[in-house]
């Protein structure tokens, strides 16, 4: 099957779930969701007998600045064929429904990306953060994320270099 | 070998008798024994791995790693330190029994190194642990570690224990 | 004080589950990752991976620097097959901003690539045989990856972090003396080293005792929690991006695709993954034999790219195969000349969420065998 009948095919049968499906470069294809058919367009992809998007090859969050974003790239053996799924989401209260029954395989992509976007997976099961410690603050990839200046007490600037180069660098003037 | 004892008093007779001060010959035992625990953290373990291997092979100076801090004498951290890792890295340093020798292999571990631009990165191991010889290098060579190892070698060899009180 | 007693067990000796703590300074996790073990004497209940310990924010970093230099960062990603990872990277916004690649460079980037899978295979499976507690085996293999290390020296400059592939081409030509070199040693490797290793250890009844049978990964869980790469190549499965989804110039050469077939056990336990790992090295052999002989002798190596470099607006994911699975790079630009999103997906992060599932029920230390055998790095898992 090719990409244009792919996305065809696809913007026939969820016409009423999708919000829009376009040519991705990568011989890829995106589907805009809204974040409440999430779930059931990847049940789609991932039951339908002619597609079989059975992979879940990797999920991010995104920080728009404006807005949100989860995606999910799919990938089906069957049809050789990727489908990124994209859904945006709310920046003030970023939620977002869980994939991981249908992928039990998200769970710990879904946790990255709670610990670093701050966005919760509703019905997720072990939602708790996966890379920093539990007692951080802040979620990193936000884009308005400020560096903390320490951490537990340990200072996270190595500004005793800097000064020290600096007076230095003032006694050859 | 021998004059590394730096003999003191003057050879009697008997070639078989050396004589040399207590501080020598203990700091002599102690500088060709450092076992190192192994901290591999970051890249910089593959390379300290390879010191190890066949071709390096640091053994010859009598080094060689163990798994506990119990047994080590001399921590090599190879690698970043991340804000999470340093309570358990300032924790393992704190279980080695003195005298202990610590090495901050790799830029990382210098001062943070090209991920000085990160937020989760410690700047610098020597913010939590005191760090005897720092080794530049992303990541140092097997022969730029082997030179630290002999660079504490020599530390240790000119330490005084026993020394003589003031009147 | 009775009423407490009259719940317990009969029996004299009673047992009870016991929680023990496994890392992050640990000789066997491969590097600092740190697993919770719920144990029932020697039996697992449970072991729940803790990860983290080497986070050091590398995709925050890339939002932070131009778009060539995140290049030395993906070194780090995966230091011990850097080259991969840098392709990966060059691959994906060279796909996004359309930008053509010289033949040549192609070439010289797949001869770098493979010799950098082999030298991540030596680490991999001469880890797994350390963690078992056999030491000889390691040394005979990092001992060859020296011969690694210093092909590419010559081709690079560097030891570990090669930081070779530039986007748009590669950073040096093949310099004089390298062919002849690297033929040497890929000759060596599969006609003397390879059959004097598997002789050594790959055979040995005891290793095969500990491996066959144990960590059995069938294909459809392998798909549930996407193990890729040789994890899933040692279930059964004949999937390889190299051949499946052909990137740079892997669709001119011929190569097999070994798979697990059972061959001491069950298809898809500890082993397997070790036996295909061991045969992808004859494979990498194979391909760089082939790329050198059929590299065009002139030709240049590097795309010169328009200064400020920018990549127009848009979102990628390109997928490459490395030697821990399917490394991919979703990126996003938004016409800057910084990204404006990157994302790595690596192996050892999907095989990494697969150890809790099947480290249920085995033996204390079968899990070092497990975790040997899906061969994860912690820089990738943590990024």
């Amino acid at each position: 099957m090719d990409q244009a009948k792919l996305s065809e095919m696809l913007r026939q049968r969820l016409s009423d779930a999708v919000v829009s499906v376009e040519d991705m470069k990568n011989d890829d294809t995106l589907v805009v969701v809204d974040k409440d058919s999430l779930v059931s367009v990847a049940e789609f992809l991932k039951n339908d007998r002619d597609l079989g998007f059975t992979t879940l090859m990797n999920h991010l969050g995104v920080d728009y600045r404006d807005r949100m974003a989860v995606i999910y790239n799919l990938y089906s053996a069957r049809l050789r064929k990727k489908v990124t799924i994209k859904a945006y989401l709310d920046r003030e209260k970023p939620e977002a429904p869980t994939l991981e029954p249908l992928f039990p395989g998200v769970s710990w992509y879904e946790r990255e990306t709670y610990d670093l976007f701050g966005i919760r997976f509703i019905g997720h099961g072990n939602l708790k953060r996966l890379l920093l410690p539990e007692d951080w603050e802040g979620f990193p990839l936000r884009k308005d994320y400020v560096y903390p200046e320490s951490y537990n007490g340990i200072e996270t600037k190595r500004s005793d270099l800097l000064d020290a180069a600096g007076a230095a660098g003032d006694a050859h003037v | 070998m021998l004059e590394r004892f730096n003999i003191v008093g003057r050879l009697s007779a008997d070639p078989d008798l050396i004589l040399t001060t207590v501080d020598r010959a203990v700091n002599l035992a102690r500088a060709n024994s450092l076992w190192y625990l192994l901290m591999g953290l970051a890249c910089c373990s593959i390379e300290l791995m390879q010191t190890g291997g066949p071709r390096a092979d640091i053994d010859r100076f009598g080094s060689l790693f163990r798994a506990t801090p119990r047994q080590s004498d001399l921590m090599i951290v190879a690698g970043t330190v991340t804000l999470k890792m340093a309570p358990r890295l300032r924790r393992l340093y704190d279980q080695m029994a003195e005298p202990k020798y610590v090495i901050a292999m790799g830029s990382c571990a210098n001062c943070g190194g090209p991920f000085d631009l990160s937020y989760s990165v410690l700047r610098g191991v020597d913010k939590i642990i005191p760090v005897d010889v720092y080794l530049p290098g992303c990541p140092p060579r097997p022969e730029a570690l082997t030179e630290a190892l002999m660079k504490v070698q020599e530390k240790i060899r000119n330490e005084k224990y026993f020394l003589k009180k003031e009147a | 004080m009775q009423r407490a007693l009259r719940g317990m067990p009969m029996s004299k000796y009673s047992s009870q589950e016991m929680v023990l703590n496994m890392g992050p300074q640990h000789p066997s996790t491969h590097g600092v990752l740190r697993f919770v073990l719920q144990t029932d004497g020697e039996m697992m209940v449970k072991a729940v991976p803790d990860v983290g310990f080497l986070h050091r924010g590398i995709e925050k970093i890339a939002e932070r620097v131009p778009w060539q230099a995140f290049m030395p960062y993906t070194d780090r990603i995966d230091y011990v097959a850097s080259v991969n990872c840098n392709l990966g990277y060059a691959a994906a916004v060279e796909r996004l901003a359309g930008i053509a690649v010289p033949e040549k460079a192609e070439y010289l980037r797949v001869i770098a690539a493979e010799l950098s899978r082999i030298g991540s295979h030596f680490i991999g499976f001469g880890a797994l045989l350390l963690d078992l507690g056999a030491v000889t085996p390691f040394v005979h293999a990092l001992r060859e990856r020296e011969t690694f290390n210093d092909l590419m020296e010559m081709l690079c400059g560097a030891r570990l972090t090669h930081n070779y592939v530039r986007i748009g081409g590669v950073s040096h030509d093949l310099p004089p003396g390298f062919r002849e070199k690297c033929l040497g040693f890929v000759d060596h490797l599969e006609h003397e080293f390879l059959e004097e290793f598997n002789d050594l250890i790959s055979f040995n009844t005891i290793l095969i005792n500990r491996l066959a049978n144990v960590g059995v990964i069938d294909p459809e869980t392998a798909n549930k929690y996407t193990l890729t790469g040789p994890n899933l190549r040692g279930s059964g499965v004949p999937f390889d991006l190299r051949r499946d989804e052909p990137y740079s110039v892997y669709d001119r050469f011929r190569f097999d695709i070994p798979v697990g077939t059972g061959k001491f056990g069950v298809p898809g336990d500890c082993y397997d993954r070790y036996w295909v790992r061991i045969l992808e090295v004859t494979e990498s052999c194979r391909i760089i034999r082939q790329a050198l002989e059929q590299m065009p002798g002139d030709g240049g190596i590097r795309t010169s790219l328009p200064r400020p470099f920018t990549v127009p607006a848009g979102e990628i994911y390109v997928r490459t195969e490395s030697p821990r699975g399917e490394l991919g790079y979703y990126l996003i630009s938004d016409g800057g000349k910084n990204p404006f999103r990157v994302k790595v997906r690596t192996g050892s992060f999907s095989a990494m969420t697969i150890v809790e599932t099947i480290s249920q029920g085995v033996m204390v230390a079968d899990l070092v065998a497990i975790i040997g055998s899906l061969d994860v790095v912690a820089p990738e898992i943590d990024r």
